[in-house]
């Protein structure tokens, strides 16, 4: 029987299997004992390894996080949680310089693993510093490696491979992917750091994404499906690195990309996506890239304000039937029945 | 103390001050393609709180490192090389005088944001109370690193878990051009700030290398037995410039009577004078050091200029462990 975790089961069970693997390894971060778990993620993991191993911390991420890199450098593995992506940003200094830094600039004598979780918000009213959407701030940096995995599959696999690394790994979880379940082995594995994966063949198009843009992708090409388009979903689970190889492979193969990234385009993951497919991938494109992604504006609160603000499968399906020549029909853009623009599913409400 | 440790604290300030002054000597040779922090005024701080560390305590440090590496025994010839860009430097030429490392003798690394480095510090103590081990960590800072938040993030991490870290503040009055009464309220010492944030807190004269050893030595006692972090402030003055070989008390931001008061508080010839004032040492002694500790760096600069320079194909190289094949 195969069995079925939901994604934020699948992040505790690695960190559960980690932690009794490898004495090394160490959860902290704001609220990681406490009853909610960081959304479940470290629920009872305390309990069972004691405050040493899964510890609180002080409102000070910067230093907490240099003091994670100094155990990483002395033979811990720590892994560290942020509520918030948002909240991160008060340690780059110590990710950009110093995490990113230490194996380089000291010609590898040193090794930092470290694992930074970060949750990306979405909904609910969570606004502009509580909704960002950051890879390409990490992903710009050399040393570091940024993942996003998609299914809760992925969530447990890479996790562990992130802990089990030697190179500081940035995660960034999706909140809204925290619900969705797949099948997760209970046996640990891992998946690859810095490989994509093709969720679904297909011919006419390819639509590359990451994160919970993935699921959105999947949903377009049952979308064209019905209109008899072809599309291939390319899954990169990685931002940096990123895997060229699959994703110029698909592209030479339908001659068209769509890029759907979580984040905004200017500067973006999408755009060294799509400027890589047209600088290497240029002779096979029957169109040019098409980038979906957030407005430049940050994240407005209100509901009122925020209808039109994620993109959607819909979105994404009448972006390829433009770029096929083909009429956008209005049930592509249709909101999918009873789902309101705010919530995953009506079980996700405030305040968190 | 006995006369051989004295001795051995002399040695050590003079070798520091030796290594600085042929740096800053050769400097506008142009061959030393880095920026270079000379700590020349402030041996007696480093010297005096390194000496009172074992050989397996670990030392991370800023911008100005050269007296701590070498203080905690890191490897001159190395040093030097990675000063000249060569393969042989103890970065392979990916650092330069900004992020020394000497991990075989406890020097776990330098970088010169100021500040960061406590945190890293503070970590490796986490580590050595997690693994069970009874190594103190020496944190190097300066008067600027006490205006960082991290400075305040690191110190109260670091009294809650009571760790074992002696925080050692050299105080020279100085970030960069900037005077500490334009960056910090009068009155209000460093010391007090580490004390209320929860540690055994102390000021003392940092220019006397035996009072800096004994305060030393007490402070790495008290975390090595566990019983919390200590902070050391410690009163010195940088002789020259902030970046760099020259003299600068003429470019308007301090002056020549400040600095004739420091140069008067020489941190070695005070102890050169008081050796020789007890009968300790006769000074045909201190002339036979200066000989061994020239020489050690004659050869360091030889060593260093015959080096070769790393081949450009290792510029990507350790981007990443050895454990991450792909693009990066």
């Amino acid at each position: 029987m195969t069995r079925e975790l939901k994604y934020f089961e699948a992040l505790r069970e690695a960190q559960d299997q980690c932690m009794a693997l490898d004495k090394r390894v160490y959860v902290m971060g704001l609220g990681v004992p406490d009853p909610a778990g960081i959304f479940g993620t470290t629920k009872g993991l305390q309990e069972k390894y004691g405050a040493n191993r899964v510890m609180d911390m002080p409102l000070a991420e910067n230093a907490m996080t240099g003091i994670a890199i100094g155990t990483a450098l002395t033979g811990m593995r720590p892994v560290m949680t942020h509520q918030r992506v948002d909240f991160a940003l008060t340690a780059m200094e110590q990710l950009v310089n110093q995490a990113a830094k230490w194996s380089y600039m000291f010609d590898g004598q040193h090794r930092v693993p470290l694992v930074v979780r970060m949750i990306i918000g979405r909904g609910w009213g969570q606004g502009p510093q509580h909704s960002q959407s950051l890879q390409s701030l990490f992903a710009h940096i050399p040393g570091l490696n940024v993942v996003m995995p998609t299914t809760a599959h992925d969530a447990k696999g890479m996790l562990i491979a992130a802990i089990e690394s030697d190179n500081p790994v940035v995660m960034l979880e999706h909140r809204w992917l925290y619900g969705i379940s797949d099948i997760v082995p209970e046996p640990m594995y891992r998946v690859s750091l810095n490989a994509a994966h093709v969720m679904r063949a297909g011919t006419d198009v390819s639509l590359i994404g990451m994160s919970y843009m993935s699921l959105e992708n999947l949903r377009a090409a049952d979308l064209l499906a019905e209109r008899g388009i072809s599309a291939e979903v390319v899954d990169l689970r990685s931002v940096r690195p990123w895997d060229t190889a699959t994703v110029l492979a698909s592209v030479r193969k339908t001659g068209r990309a769509v890029v759907a990234d979580t984040a905004h385009a200017m500067f973006g993951a999408s755009a060294e996506i799509s400027a890589t497919i047209a600088e290497q991938a240029f002779a096979d494109l029957k169109a040019p890239p098409v980038r979906v992604a957030l407005p430049e504006y940050p994240a407005p609160t209100s509901p009122a304000l925020s209808a039109n603000y994620y993109p959607g499968a819909g979105d994404i399906a009448a972006r390829v039937l433009t770029l096929m020549g083909r009429e956008v029909d209005d049930a592509v853009l249709a909101p999918a029945k009873g789902q309101n623009h705010d919530q995953p599913d009506p079980s996700f409400t405030g305040p968190f | 103390m006995d006369v051989a440790q004295k001795k051995d604290l002399y040695r050590k300030m003079l070798y520091i001050r030796t290594v600085e002054e042929r740096i800053a000597a050769l400097y506008p040779d142009q061959e030393m393609r880095c920026p270079v922090h000379l700590c020349i005024g402030q041996e007696a701080a480093e010297v005096g709180t390194a000496m009172a560390l074992r050989g397996d305590d670990w030392v991370v440090s800023g911008h100005r490192s050269h007296g701590h590496y070498l203080a905690k025994g890191g490897d001159l010839n190395a040093m030097m090389a990675e000063l000249y860009g060569k393969a042989t430097g103890c970065a392979g030429g990916k650092g330069g005088s900004m992020h020394l490392v000497d991990l075989a003798a406890g020097f776990l690394g330098s970088a010169p944001i100021v500040g960061s480095t406590i945190a890293i510090g503070v970590g490796a103590a986490l580590s050595a109370q997690m693994q069970g081990e009874d190594r103190v960590v020496m944190v190097y800072l300066g008067d600027g690193a006490a205006e960082t938040g991290v400075f305040y993030e690191s110190l109260n991490f670091a009294a809650l878990k009571r760790l074992a870290v002696v925080f050692v503040c050299e105080n020279n009055l100085y970030s960069v051009y900037s005077p500490l009464d334009v960056r910090q309220p009068a009155g209000r010492s460093i010391a007090d700030l580490a004390r209320v944030l929860g540690m055994e807190s102390h000021g003392a004269d940092g220019n006397d290398v035996e009072a800096v050893y004994a305060l030393s030595q007490a402070a790495v006692a008290t975390a090595r037995r566990g019983a919390g972090p200590v902070f050391l402030e410690l009163a010195t003055y940088r002789w020259r410039e902030h970046c760099g070989p020259n003299f600068d008390n003429h470019i308007g931001y301090r002056d020549e009577t400040e600095f004739a008061a420091w140069e008067k508080r020489d941190p070695l010839r005070l102890y050169a004078d008081a050796l020789v004032g007890c009968g300790a040492v006769e000074g045909a002694d201190l002339v036979d050091v200066q000989a061994n500790v020239s020489r050690a760096m004659d050869q360091a600069v030889a060593f260093a200029k015959s080096s070769p320079f790393p081949d450009p194909a290792c510029a990507a190289a350790h981007v990443y462990g050895e454990d991450f094949e792909g693009p990066s």
